[in-house]
């Protein structure tokens, strides 16, 4: 009974959850496995990651060379079907366009939602990340500690499949033995970076990210995951026997057909349908949790996409996971008499804490790197290495200037040549054409590297969304407005990021290109990095917060978020693995309350 | 692309309103030129699979004369040699009038850029030897390129005709390298299915002294 159509739901649900991707496709792969029933509603259509992804197709293949444009603003290629920054039929609003103030809002409507493009980089959060408050006066504490999630990122590492390393390195936790596979060996531009960095103090370690550098333990993994669930280990150990590992070429956010690296739909959704429990309707685009007169939540209701009828799909629970964003827009359009300001929103808290990642580039060329042999260096598509946060001594004695860290992805290499290979080359050829400009091209192609700063941003009361009193999308339903402003802390912090680049391409004996000493024009606009969340914050206090540590909402019992909108910080670390990890402990503990008949 | 890239481009393309297509609109010539091409683009979900032609999702607007001239300036700044064929013998015009064409904001910025740039060196060679570019001697052509190829040591005057010529050879290498000649003559030699991946040669980094 897998893909049904909005017609022919059926009606004896137990969970409803909104959205596929990682929050989405975790919590219905939990809940599934373990006998629950699910209806996912996704708001996009459905995507066959088998047969829509172009895997080896070439730049000239492309229309303009696969260069981003407004329709497909990470290229042609990119794995995005009816996303990006710009949604047609589907605005919100910006309070401003200034770069400080702007906010901009990435949606995929799509099947598996952004995982199907990501970055696949996959760091567990550590010890100081759960507990910022305490450790420097700012911003919240989670109600939950390290402690309390790491079984749930060992659990996510063992099913996805995770490459890296356990470095033993401070806040930046080790994986217990089997939970990672081992990373990719590390290209020639890797070491020469890693080499000079570690001549400045800075560490370089082995990235992760969610690749199958080999194939997963299909006889050991799924008993770890599912202890006395025979259904489920049968499953399980059956799809990642017909999951294979990287063949070492392609891009991955491209999405893989071969289904190496993690996306929704490759991962989490096909055992999840093996097991019979799951119902996907696509194009159902939710507006609002319907609310029955004991307060608890009696279902959703979506338009179909299809056809643009209403409909109502009705549930014992109602999950969120719908993007941090697009849940906290949902709760907002849930007005009732007993909501008047939207649903769970008792403590006002719903689209406040809006936070994105700070990032801040630099690229620079190395002489060192000219002229190499032909190398193929596409590896599992870059972040072989990275460093994490190293200035936790430095920072906590006050001597930086900003208050929370970032970590560095960087690359470089002989990768795939496309339509800005030989551009913007003046300020090192001299502005050479003819023979001597494809000398030239010759000469420098493999020989830049990238570093970008990925670091940790403060909650604060000026980033939040809200509705907007007028503008609606196609469908009728009010859209977001959203307000954003960066602090000292976060402007500070991507000034470091570009002196410390400059330094590292410095000491490789290369020429760092156009770096930035002014903060606030070296960060990235708000919701660049794709990395937003907060807007339904977890808490210790219902009066400041939206869900408990369950991700359960305060106001409604049997209404729960499971994506980034829980999130009461946004520590450097990526946050998707840690959304899988949140999702994956919610959802156990929605079904414990199952059992007991208390939902 | 990778997400780094991309986003340098959709920065870039929102930081610099080229000051010359002002400067045209001021000067009011140009106003058919500059219009930008009605299309509605590939859409939000473009088939991805199957390669596309130039032209297939807008139509292609330069003229004869026009696609001449940019596969002589195209071949001056990309001729063929030893290890590979010139620009325009791998697609290159195709690209630029396809990238010319199109309705996205970068590209109906660039257009003007082109356009003009191209009517520039035309004009250029008139005034200076009586003919028109593409059919100037090398040594022509060489002394017009020679006075814009590059942006920092061009006379005031011709700036802008700089700025078209630094964007010109950014396109035209980035078609060229971007085709299977182009991906040859730099030695690429990935995007091909490996059963193990060995990562940096011991022998080229002990060479390097990265070892």
């Amino acid at each position: 009974m897998p893909f049904v159509t909005a017609k022919s739901q059926q009606s004896a649900y137990d969970v409803i959850v909104v959205g596929s991707g990682a929050a989405g496709g975790q919590t219905a792969y939990t809940l599934c496995m373990e006998g629950a029933r699910v209806l996912m509603l996704e708001a996009g259509r459905r995507y066959r990651p088998e047969s829509e992804t172009p895997m080896f197709q070439t730049p000239d293949m492309a229309p303009l060379g696969g260069v981003g444009t407004p329709q497909k603003p990470f290229g042609f290629y990119d794995a995005t079907v009816d996303g990006g920054w710009e949604v047609p039929g589907e605005p919100y609003v910006r309070t401003t366009e200034d770069h400080g103030g702007r906010f901009d809002w990435w949606r995929a409507r799509m099947l598996g939602g952004r995982t199907n493009h990501w970055g696949r980089i996959s760091l567990r959060n550590g010890p100081y990340d759960f507990k910022p408050r305490s450790r420097d006066g700012l911003g919240f504490d989670w109600p939950l500690g390290y402690e309390d999630l790491a079984p749930y990122y060992d659990k996510v590492e063992l099913l996805i499949g995770v490459y890296g390393s356990s470095e033993g390195l401070e806040n930046t936790p080790n994986s217990p033995p089997g939970c990672l596979l081992p990373p990719p060996k590390p290209i020639v531009s890797d070491y020469a970076i890693a080499k000079a960095a570690r001549r400045l103090g800075i560490p370089v370690i082995p990235g992760h990210r969610a690749v199958l550098t080999r194939a997963l333990d299909h006889t050991s993994n799924p008993r770890r995951l599912h202890p006395g669930n025979a259904g489920a280990q049968r499953i399980l150990a059956a799809d990642m026997r017909s999951r294979a590992p990287c063949l070492w070429a392609t891009p991955c956010g491209r999405g893989c057909s071969i289904r190496a690296n993690y996306q929704s739909t490759t991962v989490h959704l096909p055992p999840a349908l093996a097991s019979g429990k799951l119902d996907i309707t696509t194009d159902a685009m939710v507006y609002e949790v319907t609310l029955g007169p004991d307060g608890h939540a009696t279902g959703v209701n979506f338009v179909d996409r299809t056809t643009g009828r209403h409909q109502h799909a009705s549930a014992r629970v109602v999950v969120l996971a719908a993007s941090a964003c697009e849940s906290a827009r949902l709760l907002l359009n849930s007005k009732s008499a007993q909501f008047p300001d939207g649903l769970a929103n008792s403590s006002g808290k719903v689209g406040r804490y809006l936070m994105d990642t700070v990032g801040s580039d630099v690229y620079g060329q190395v002489p060192l790197l000219e002229s190499l042999p032909p190398l193929n260096e596409e590896g599992a598509d870059g972040h072989q290495m990275y460093t994490p946060w190293w200035l936790y001594r430095e920072q906590l004695a006050g001597k930086l200037g900003f208050a929370r860290g970032y970590h560095i992805e960087f690359g470089g290499g002989q990768r795939m040549p496309g339509p800005g290979t030989g551009a913007g080359l003046e300020w090192l050829t001299g502005g050479s054409y003819g023979a001597r400009f494809k000398e030239d091209v010759r000469r420098f192609y493999g020989s830049f590297v990238y570093f970008s700063g990925r670091g940790e941003m403060i909650p604060n009361e000026n980033s939040y969304c809200e509705i907007d009193p007028s503008v609606k999308d196609k469908w009728g339903i009010p859209v977001l407005r959203f307000h954003w402003q960066w602090s000292e802390h976060e402007t500070r912090q991507a000034a470091h990021m570009q002196r410390t680049f400059a330094d590292i391409i410095e000491a490789m004996g290369g020429k760092p290109r156009e770096v930035q000493s002014d903060g606030a024009k070296a960060i990235a606009p708000g919701g660049l990095i794709i990395h937003e969340v907060g807007g339904a914050i977890m808490g210790a206090d219902p009066r400041i917060s939206v869900t408990n540590q369950w991700c359960q909402t305060w106001d409604v019992p049997n209404l729960f978020i499971t994506d980034g909108a829980v999130f009461p910080s946004n520590a450097d670390k990526n946050p998707t693995l840690t959304i899988m990890a949140v999702a994956w402990r919610a959802a156990d503990h929605i079904l414990e309350r199952l059992r007991r008949k208390e939902l | 692309m990778d997400r780094r890239t991309t986003i340098k481009w959709m920065l870039a393309a929102s930081a610099a309103w080229p000051a010359w297509q002002q400067a045209m609109a001021q000067a009011g010539h140009g106003t058919a030129l500059l219009r930008p091409p009605a299309a509605p683009g590939y859409g939000t979900d473009p088939d991805l699979v199957t390669p596309h032609r130039r032209g297939e999702f807008w139509p292609l607007t330069l003229s004869a004369a026009q696609r001449r001239l940019a596969a002589v300036l195209s071949d001056l700044i990309i001729p063929a040699d030893a290890h590979s064929p010139s620009a325009s013998a791998v697609g290159v015009v195709d690209f630029i009038d396809e990238w010319v064409s199109a309705p996205y904001p970068t590209q109906q910025r660039d257009r003007p850029t082109v356009l003009e740039g191209l009517r520039w060196l035309d004009e250029e060679a008139t005034r200076r030897f009586g003919k028109g570019f593409a059919d100037l001697d090398a040594a022509g052509q060489a002394a017009i390129c020679d006075t814009i190829c590059d942006a920092a040591r061009a006379a005031p005057e011709r700036r802008e005709a700089a700025r078209f010529f630094a964007l010109y050879r950014d396109l035209t290498a980035g078609a060229f390298y971007s085709s299977p000649a182009g991906r040859a003559d730099l030695g690429y030699i990935g995007n091909v299915p490996l059963k193990s991946f060995e990562g940096a040669p011991p022998e080229l980094l002990r060479r390097l002294n990265l070892s």
